[in-house]
């Protein structure tokens, strides 16, 4: 009998905890709370609003309370191209699971779908937008997750679009499993440090497909960049980690696969960069190591630009590219060594896997193609055929040093999952 | 014409040197595919290959034919044949046979390596298309050099000087034109220059297949709808289609005036 009551103490007690603690308020067309605002306005700290299949016409949504708003069977936010849609202003928000769409554009103001401002411990995931000016914007805000969302914009030129995934003075977040498509830039990151940026796909943006200015210590892992104007633009960045990515098909007059300016002691590893006009390009960028990548079938592997130092390449392929490596100036203090390079033409009489002649990955023609774009025009002919081969036995324009002590008879197999 | 046509394309197809031709590209597909087994690397040394060594060989075959087979000609000659009959036969039967060999004995050792499930495929075809061009090309010019010029020696000096300045002296004058006058907008002159030379068309048009990314990083709006858009391929072809007509209307010229 005492049992019994000990039971029933515990349910109740149980049920009125629950209650105290949270408190859920459903929002649909015909329940008593039809719109999202009134709930969020009815909600208390650590409730949880559930909104139901329908479409609610609303903007400006202001969430002030540690609240968890779920969308259940995708319903979908309209803004009506008012403005922005959700700010979150406070800590331990969840928004998770709706259709965000028609977010205003302005040229003074950036309107988000989703805007997170001075907060921690939010989580933004499965949203779909569309129509969109920015996507999610996160402002001063740490130690949060946006994970696994859609984004579908419509952006054709640079100034009236802007960017899915927005991190501005952001510490300790993930973004991990966004889809990004049309937008300027897939994900941008300003003074954003400790981030996390893995399994994304971002594909077609106008600008970049990721994108980092001042942020130092992230790490991007396994994601895939296709046919944006730049795949990853890394500039004024510091203790960068880039590995396991696919970077592609990113054609056009300045569309590199990876941009590198004012970088300094970062990782690149492990990447696979396939039919890129220009794979790498460098500029200003000291004490990087670039080891286990792929470069297949680009028009330049690696576009070296001035003062850059104490590079390493090591342990890459290079497969099949118009120009391995472009190279300005004479001085060279990088390192290249054991990289597989396809234009190879050396021997190995020992066989230890390792060419017995250095290979000279710059060619005059690439030094010419420099100062006379024009050139490349005669790419391939036999006559500048001739021109590289006497410069490679004695080189005049390219710098003498810069060559490949080791390189490797075989192609090199990363492991790359 | 197409007796005079059938006529020398089985005489040479009976001859020593188109087994020869044929043999000798058979054994290059061979030994580029399954000794280096990497279809993308075997393409490209097979445009090298193409556009240097497919002119050559038209040259020299052309001009070794048509002196080679004079008397034969003028047997003809005195036959109640039209004059462009017969050297029209004869040079479409050189360039017919020197086609085949090539399309043929390259074709073989891809089709065996299974290019036909590749994507290699439109490159692979485009080189031969572009390989069968060029033959026709350098035929037709070796025989309007040969027509012209009643000394061997003088002929042969020719054909080869010609070879020459198409392939290695002609890339090196307009190099150096591109640098001297780098300060001027060169994309239509540097278009149009490709476009004087056969065996740069021929390059053009594999780069377009092959290096188009690298291309592609060129800023000139001319160079951008050339390489960017399929104008540059069709503009291409056209040219090409234009160095067959314009050598072969020589031929029919030269042969309907000249002297034996």
């Amino acid at each position: 009998m005492k049992n019994k009551f000990y039971i029933l103490f515990l349910f109740i007690s149980l049920f009125s905890l629950t209650n105290l603690w949270s408190q859920t308020i459903t929002v649909c067309a015909t329940c008593p709370v039809k719109s999202i605002k009134e709930a969020v306005k009815q909600a208390s700290e650590g409730d949880t609003i559930l909104v139901k299949k329908g479409v609610y016409k609303e903007a400006n949504i202001k969430i002030d309370k540690g609240i968890t708003l779920i969308g259940e069977d995708l319903p979908t936010i309209d803004g009506e191209e008012k403005g922005e849609i959700i700010t979150i202003g406070t800590d331990n928000v969840t928004i998770d699971g709706f259709k965000i769409i028609n977010v205003g554009v302005s040229y003074t103001t950036d309107y988000a779908a989703v805007r997170v401002v001075n907060s921690t411990g939010f989580l933004i995931q499965n949203l779909e937008l569309e129509k969109l000016f920015f996507g999610i914007y996160l402002q001063k805000s740490n130690d949060g997750k946006v994970l696994n969302n859609k984004v579908r914009g419509e952006a054709v030129t640079e100034f009236n679009s802007g960017n899915a995934v927005h991190l501005w003075y952001c510490k300790n977040v993930e973004v991990i499993g966004n889809d990004v498509q049309n937008v300027r830039d897939g994900i941008y990151l300003e003074f954003s440090d400790n981030i996390t940026i893995k399994d994304n796909f971002s594909k077609n943006n106008v600008r970049y497909g990721l994108h980092f200015m001042f942020s130092n210590n992230n790490y991007v892992i396994n994601n895939t960049f296709e046919t944006n104007g730049a795949g990853i633009a890394l500039m004024f960045s510091k203790f960068m980690q880039v590995e396991n990515n696919i970077i592609q098909k990113n054609w056009g007059t300045a569309a590199y696969g990876l941009l590198l300016k004012e970088v300094n002691d970062a990782y690149i590893k492990n990447n696979l960069f396939f039919e890129n006009t220009v794979g790498i390009t460098v500029e200003g960028s000291n004490r990087l190591e670039y080891s286990n990548n792929d470069f297949t079938s680009n028009g330049y592997a690696l576009k070296v630009k001035g003062a850059c130092y104490q590079n390493h390449v090591i342990n890459n392929n290079f497969l099949y590219n118009s120009f391995d490596i472009s190279y300005n100036g004479r001085i060279n203090d990088n390192k290249f060594d054991n990289n597989f390079w396809s234009n190879y033409t050396g021997y190995d009489l020992n066989k230890n896997g390792i060419g017995d002649v250095p290979y000279r990955p710059v060619k005059l023609f690439s030094y010419i193609v420099n100062r006379t774009p024009e050139t490349i025009i005669l790419m391939r002919s036999l006559f500048i055929d001739i021109i590289d081969f006497s410069e490679k036995v004695s080189p005049v324009f390219t710098p003498d040093d810069l060559l490949d002590e080791n390189p490797k008879m075989k192609r090199i197999n990363h492991d790359r999952n | 014409m197409l007796k005079i046509l059938k006529y020398s394309f089985y005489d040479l197809m009976r001859s020593r040197w188109s087994y020869v031709y044929f043999l000798f590209y058979l054994l290059l597909g061979i030994v580029l595919l399954f000794l280096n087994n990497d279809l993308s690397k075997a393409v490209i040394t097979l445009m090298n290959v193409i556009i240097i060594l497919v002119p050559l060989i038209g040259t020299i075959f052309g001009v070794m034919y048509y002196y080679n087979s004079r008397e034969f000609t003028e047997l003809l000659l005195a036959q109640p044949i039209k004059r462009s009959s017969i050297f029209l036969g004869q040079y479409f039967g050189v360039a017919t046979s020197l086609a085949m060999s090539l399309i043929i004995g390259l074709g073989l050792p891809f089709a065996f390596y299974g290019i036909f499930n590749s994507s290699a495929i439109w490159d692979f075809s485009l080189l031969l298309i572009t390989g069968g061009f060029l033959t026709f090309i350098f035929t037709a010019l070796a025989f309007v050099i040969a027509l012209s010029n009643e000394n061997k020696i003088k002929g042969f000096g020719y054909a080869i000087l010609l070879w020459l300045f198409m392939a290695v002296i002609y890339d090196g004058l307009f190099l150096m034109s591109l640098l001297y006058f780098e300060d001027y907008p060169l994309d239509k002159f540097s278009l149009f220059a490709t476009m004087l030379n056969p065996v740069d068309l021929s390059r053009v048009l594999i780069l377009l297949k092959l290096d188009i990314s690298a291309l592609l990083g060129y800023t000139g709006a001319v160079f951008q709808q050339f390489f960017g858009t399929s104008f540059g391929v069709i503009l291409s072809f056209v040219m090409l289609v234009c160095w067959v007509v314009i050598p072969t209307f020589f031929i029919w010229r030269i042969a309907k005036w000249k002297d034996f």
